[in-house]
């Protein structure tokens, strides 16, 4: 009862100042400040396309097999290839383990990242045929289905596959009533005043528009326009690191 | 023709602009810019614009040969796996001699390896042909499995390269544009030679003076070069077209 | 990209090669692939080891959790496998329930561990009866190029190894998110690695690739360990359709005697490194 009472009063505080209860970040962080990024491509030779993208205590593993004939044949689309998306979690990659196999979330996050990488790729040229994209997240400390786009969005771009431009993703957030960018396990966790709104967003790189938006906790309309500004903004900087390991992998090693 | 720059680019990556450029293969139009439509490197010849692939999947094209395995046996052919995402059909009609309809396994069984012409790319399927001279079923020897956006490296300006290795380890080789490569020599030692010059070149296909590198390697191996006209080098990756290895 | 037809010839060279000790790779008969192991991928796991063998990769994991232990085995604690061989890995592994080659290879693992005493359960037990520490050894294979089931096995070893057990707060039966220094109650000397080898025409290999793999038609996985300085087996499982004959068990023996002598040190370094 007690603390349920202390809640009530910080929120009514936190209502009534226009200061909000989160004023630093839990790692020391600036708002718009991102964790360390880190990018490879071609991590697994053999497939036809591979990437692993990191930021901070997540990493998000990515591989491509295809385009390869699809079975069962009843599920091919003659007139064009289809994107099929798996996505994962290692059952160690969080501190409570996650029972192996998929799972509803899992499921879910699946289908918005093929959605999103689905907006930029064009598979008309490949009919009856699939492009698997398999996500695997070994370490988690939050955002891992926007690593895990990246690191798709890198695959797909390895493995060749006629595409129109890049998707970067980040994790914006509100914590209370301020708004974070790439948020962390802690911030994710966070309870007080109006408690942490997690806002997951992709964006293409040439039209900058949202191929990936989701939403879980309550923000006004002028915060959601801001959060949307301050990622696109980050994603920038995701771009810059995808595009950096993209020519890493790729480029001349001319002498 | 100059050498290019090689420049790589990124989906979504601008790459020219200007009404005057045409986008090719793996590039598009938007508004006034030509843009990438895929990870590779810029090709431009006379305002035409192309992204050529370095990774990825082989893409069969009309004209291109490829070794593949034959997987079934239809009524009136053969259905050829060369790993691609679908199989090749070659009709009976497409073979150098008149095979009747209930000796087709005896023509080509299941295993089989042939060397075969990509005839006709459309939705519904890939036809192949193995009609003409250098074409046909091919037994013993080995095949190793490369990087298809490599090939042209191997094969190198008029075969250059390919004719290089031939007569440094005495082994035949015929190279198929989908990345599958075959070997046969007259011992293991002269194959597992050729086999590791092969991927010599795959890994180092980016470099510029690949063939005086790849030379050095070969006589590494304690194996002799023979001169060889060289035309100029062509490091954009270029397919040999269709005198690819035979 | 279809990786599982191998044209005739292929398999003829193959065969071709091994009368005469060789491999398509080069590699002898009783070679292993390049190994390479990168430890602590995830900082939320009590050990987590990615392990790659020539292209085959997997990664490895446990956790532990505190649970009630088995009526019949009141103070000791209790271990499970799990091993998600995902299409991620090879076109031949389907998504969703795990088909029979995860379920083999997770239980032969699992046994090899349990059944060579390698973890001390009984040092598990926190309460009699009441308490006992549960460990979850989690195994997610992300490419196939044969020999899956060693290099599984040598991650999970690998894995175990060098797990630390968590802060566990009795008074309040939870357990914190922190690792203490203190190893996952081991066995040394118990340890047995996993070693399978494959048979093609008359030839005994070792560390298959995916293609070799495919034209065997019997495989045999050997776990050996040590007991008093000298080779001990403690697991074994045939698989395939193919026969071993008596001549290929004595081979199969004297393979795995030579190569337990060079191979052995170099897993104990591994894991207990």
């Amino acid at each position: 009862m007690e603390k349920a009472e202390e809640k009530m009063m910080a929120s009514k505080k936190s209502e009534s100042k226009t200061e909000s209860l989160y004023t630093k970040r839990t790692d020391g962080r600036g708002f718009e400040e991102l964790r360390p990024l880190k990018a490879k491509v071609g991590i697994v030779p053999s497939a036809d396309g591979s990437a692993m993208f990191e930021t901070g205590g997540t990493r998000a593993i990515a591989v491509v097999r295809g385009p390869r004939t699809l079975h069962p044949q009843h599920m091919q689309n003659p007139e064009t290839g289809i994107l099929r998306v798996n996505y994962g979690m290692m059952p160690f990659s969080v501190w409570e383990r996650i029972r192996p196999g998929p799972s509803r979330r899992s499921e879910e996050i699946s289908k918005v990242s093929e959605w999103a990488l689905s907006s930029v790729i064009d598979l008309s040229g490949f009919p009856n045929t699939v492009v698997d994209v398999f996500i695997q997240i070994p370490q988690a400390d939050a955002g891992t289905r926007v690593a895990g786009l990246n690191a798709a969005a890198m695959a797909l771009a390895h493995a060749g596959i006629p595409m129109k431009e890049m998707i970067s993703a980040i994790a914006c957030g509100k914590m209370d009533r301020t708004l974070v960018v790439d948020v962390n396990k802690d911030e994710e966790d966070f309870e007080e005043g109006e408690g942490a709104t997690d806002m997951p967003m992709a964006f293409t790189s040439r039209t900058k528009s949202l191929a990936l938006l989701q939403l879980d906790g309550k923000i006004s309309p002028e915060e959601l326009k801001k959060a949307i500004e301050m990622g696109k903004k980050a994603c920038e900087k995701i771009l810059e690191v995808q595009v950096k390991a993209l020519k890493e992998a790729t480029g001349g090693k001319d002498e | 023709m100059d050498k290019e720059e090689r420049q790589v680019v990124v989906p979504g990556e601008m790459i020219a602009k200007g009404s005057e450029f045409l986008p090719g293969e793996g590039a598009y139009r938007d508004g006034m810019e030509v843009v990438a439509g895929r990870l590779g490197i810029v090709n431009i010849s006379e305002k035409h614009i192309r992204v050529i692939p370095v990774s990825g999947a082989y893409y069969p094209r009309r004209g291109n040969t490829i070794i593949g395995t034959i997987v079934d046996i239809t009524f009136n052919g053969w259905l050829i796996d060369f790993g691609g995402a679908q199989n090749a059909f070659l009709s009976v009609a497409e073979v150098p001699r008149y095979v009747n309809k209930n000796e087709l396994r005896e023509y080509l069984d299941f295993g089989d390896s042939v060397v075969v012409k990509v005839w006709d790319v459309k939705a519904r399927g890939i036809d192949a042909s193995m009609k003409m001279r250098g074409f046909g079923k091919i037994e013993g020897g080995m095949i190793v499995s490369v990087n298809p956006n490599k090939v042209p490296r191997i094969i190198g300006k008029e075969g250059s390269m390919v004719k290089i290795i031939k007569s440094a380890t005495k082994c035949d080789i015929t190279v198929g544009q989908n990345g599958k490569v075959w070997i046969a020599g007259n011992s293991i030692e002269e194959e597992l030679a050729t086999k590791k010059i092969i991927e010599f070149i795959v890994e180092n296909a980016t470099i510029n003076g690949l063939t005086e590198k790849v030379e050095k390697y070969i006589k590494g191996l304690g194996m002799k070069v023979d001169k060889i006209e060289i035309v100029a080098e062509n490091t954009d990756g270029e397919s040999g077209g269709e005198n690819d290895g035979e | 990209m279809s990786e599982n037809v191998i044209p005739r010839l292929q398999k003829e060279k193959i065969v071709e090669y091994l009368r005469k000790g060789k491999r398509l790779d080069g590699r002898g008969i009783s070679d292993y692939r390049e190994i390479i192991v990168e430890r602590n991928v995830s900082k939320n796991a009590e050990a987590s080891v990615m392990v790659r063998v020539g292209e085959t990769e997997v990664f490895a994991g446990v956790k532990m959790e505190v649970t009630e232990p088995y009526p019949d085995s009141a103070d000791e604690g209790t271990f499970m496998t799990t091993a998600e061989l995902h299409p991620m890995a090879s076109e031949q592994y389907d998504i969703g329930k795990p088909g029979i080659e995860s379920v083999e290879l997770a239980r032969i693992i699992d046994r090899g561990i349990r059944e060579s005493g390698f973890i001390d359960f009984k040092k598990l037990c926190i309460e009699e009866g009441k308490k006992v520490w549960q460990i979850f050894l989690d195994i997610v294979a992300i490419n196939d190029d044969g020999n899956l089931l060693d290099v599984a096995g040598l991650a999970a070893l690998i894995a175990i190894g060098s797990a630390k057990m968590p802060v566990y707060n009795k008074e309040e039966n939870k357990i914190e998110h922190e690792l203490t220094n203190e190893s996952l109650p081991i066995n040394k000397e118990a340890m047995s690695f996993n070693m399978t080898l494959h048979k093609i025409d008359s030839s005994l290999l070792l560390d298959v690739n995916k293609e070799e793999e495919s034209v065997s038609n019997c495989r045999l996985s050997i776990a050996i360990g040590e007991f008093g300085g000298k080779l001990r087996i403690t697991a074994m499982q045939k698989g395939k359709e193919g026969v071993i004959t008596a001549e290929d068990m004595e081979n199969i023996l004297k393979i795995v005697e030579d190569k337990w002598k060079d191979m052995f040190p170099k897993v104990k370094k591994l894991v207990f490194e």
